[in-house]
């Protein structure tokens, strides 16, 4: 054991393939995420409506997304939809396909959530000054919506950038997957390696989602401070 | 009471029906496979040559056959046979990395166009997918101290014998030589730690492995290199799709005329397996 295990993230390009495996990963999961919740909070305004057709649909569709794991989905939509449809994405463009749709179904259920535990005298007392429905959701409802759904939001975000590690199983370069070929590239010269180069991508996993759960825990302290006095 | 009763089974049917149909849908496709491939084949040589790239699958994490070096290039000896493949047809070539788990699902969603992926061939995988001639050839071989070595099968009667559960080597002592007792486990680094700790006279594995493990282990000697039945690894294309096939074939051939082969062991195998194996014993002639 002449080389410490650490050394194998210095090889070569190693450090720098590696950061370029967490920028596919930060791609997807970010233009998923923008897709996705704006979808989704048009899905879930929609899902308020007394539209019994409308809100069916939209149901049937939250539930396919949540039921069905991620792994799944992912298989279906690189592997069997084109078989079926003949439709042949790029693996990329596939994953951030998969992951706004699921972005958008988790979201729509926040949204709703949050629009319907507004107090009812509040849109009673919006009906009451003679306000439409578009005022009415845009001036009373959304706005005391959104410090309702922010911490669920954030929630739901930094599960899907975790979850995007599952992408290697449709052939997307990103870091999990990098890291491997490092790993076993390097097997015979840096048994430990592995440690290493899992470690590091738990340090630029971790980087990227505490930042946001902290401040999804502070926006959640200030909301409580508002709202209590 | 009753009403909202009514509704979640409205729901539930709703999803079940879905689910059916989506569920529907791949059964269909083994199917409408074979009439898909005849009809729109994206993968003849014809196509390939117009698109200027050949989409081939390869391994990214199997050194010495397909993996990444720490410049980042991939390397190894399918991806050199790859790269001659590409040069010959006058295309570029564009690697999609695989796991053994979806070598044949790339192939039948046409994600790629060829497989270059150390796959061996089997009676179950001929099935679903068409192989070309074989390019290596690997069998169960058998690692020893090289202090007390073993050099025939005999010698193991009755002894511990070191295997990885759901190999070759498994399969092969489980069903032909029912005298030699196995020690059965998980993982490469579990049986050969195994073998170092003397908890069997031998270990049996790809031979190929082995080589390669032995380099590095001046204690440990590949006794017996080659036992049973000889396992062949070649490319594979969509069934049906002949074009590729054939021209792959004659390539092979072109290939082993010219001694490729030879040219790819010494560059990306003769380092891994030392100077104990001969090129003879991995390509094939």
């Amino acid at each position: 054991m002449a080389h410490s295990g650490i050394n194998v993230l210095f090889e070569g390009r190693n450090l720098i393939r590696l950061f370029g495996g967490l920028l596919t990963t930060v791609e997807i999961a970010a233009v998923a995420l923008i897709l996705g919740l704006i979808l989704g909070i048009v899905l879930g305004v929609l899902r308020t409506f007394p539209n019994r057709l409308l809100r069916f649909v939209l149901r049937l569709y939250l539930e396919f997304f949540r039921i069905i794991p991620t792994v799944v989905l992912l298989f279906l939509f690189y592997y069997i939809l084109p078989r079926q449809l003949g439709v042949n994405l790029p693996a990329n463009e596939v994953a951030t396909l998969v992951f706004a749709l699921w972005t958008a179904a988790e979201m729509s259920d926040i949204v709703r959530g949050a629009l319907i535990s507004v107090p009812k005298h509040q849109r009673e007392s919006g009906l009451a000054i003679g306000l439409s429905r578009w005022q009415l959701y845009r001036y009373v409802l959304i706005p005391q919506a959104v410090s309702l759904e922010l911490p669920a939001t954030i929630n739901l975000v930094t599960r899907v950038i975790k979850t995007t590690s599952l992408l290697m199983l449709i052939s997307v370069m990103d870091v999990i997957n990098v890291g491997q070929q490092v790993v076993e590239a390097n097997n015979q010269k840096y048994p430990t390696g592995v440690f290493w180069v899992y470690g590091i991508i738990f340090v630029m996993y971790f980087a990227i989602d505490y930042p946001l759960s902290w401040w999804a825990k502070r926006m959640d302290k200030k909301r409580l401070e508002r709202a209590n006095g | 009471m009753k009403k909202f009763g009514f509704k979640k089974l409205v729901l539930f049917l709703g999803i079940a029906a879905s689910l059916t149909l989506v569920l529907s849908a791949c059964g269909n496709n083994k199917s409408s496979k074979s009439s898909n491939s005849a009809s729109s084949n994206p993968s003849t040589v014809q196509q390939i040559k117009k698109r200027g790239t050949i989409r081939i699958a390869v391994f990214g994490d199997l050194p010495p056959y397909g993996w990444v070096n720490k410049q980042g290039q991939r390397v190894g000896y399918d991806l050199t046979l790859a790269r001659q493949i590409a040069k010959d047809l006058k295309v570029k070539p564009k690697f999609v990395q695989v796991n053994a788990n979806n070598r044949v699902d790339a192939l039948n969603s046409n994600k790629v166009d060829l497989v270059l992926a150390n796959f061996t061939v089997t009676p179950e995988r001929k099935q679903v997918i068409d192989f070309a001639s074989p390019y290596m050839k690997v069998s169960v071989g058998v690692v020893s101290p090289k202090n007390k070595p073993i050099t025939k099968a005999s010698e193991l009667q009755g002894k511990n014998l070191i295997v990885t559960k759901g190999t070759t080597a498994e399969n092969y002592f489980t069903s032909k030589q029912p005298n030699v007792k196995l020690l059965k486990f998980d993982s490469k680094t579990q049986q050969f730690n195994a073998l170092k700790n003397n908890r069997g006279v031998a270990l049996a594995d790809d031979n190929s492995y082995l080589y390669a493990w032995v380099k590095n282990q001046p204690k440990f000697t590949v006794g017996i290199k080659s036992i049973g039945l000889k396992q062949y690894i070649a490319p594979a294309v969509k069934k049906g799709n002949k074009s590729l096939l054939n021209w792959t074939n004659k390539e092979i051939k072109t290939l082993n005329n010219k001694g490729f082969f030879e040219k790819d062991y010494n560059s990306q195998l003769k380092p891994y397996f030392g100077k104990e194996v001969k090129p003879e014993d991995i390509i094939i002639k």
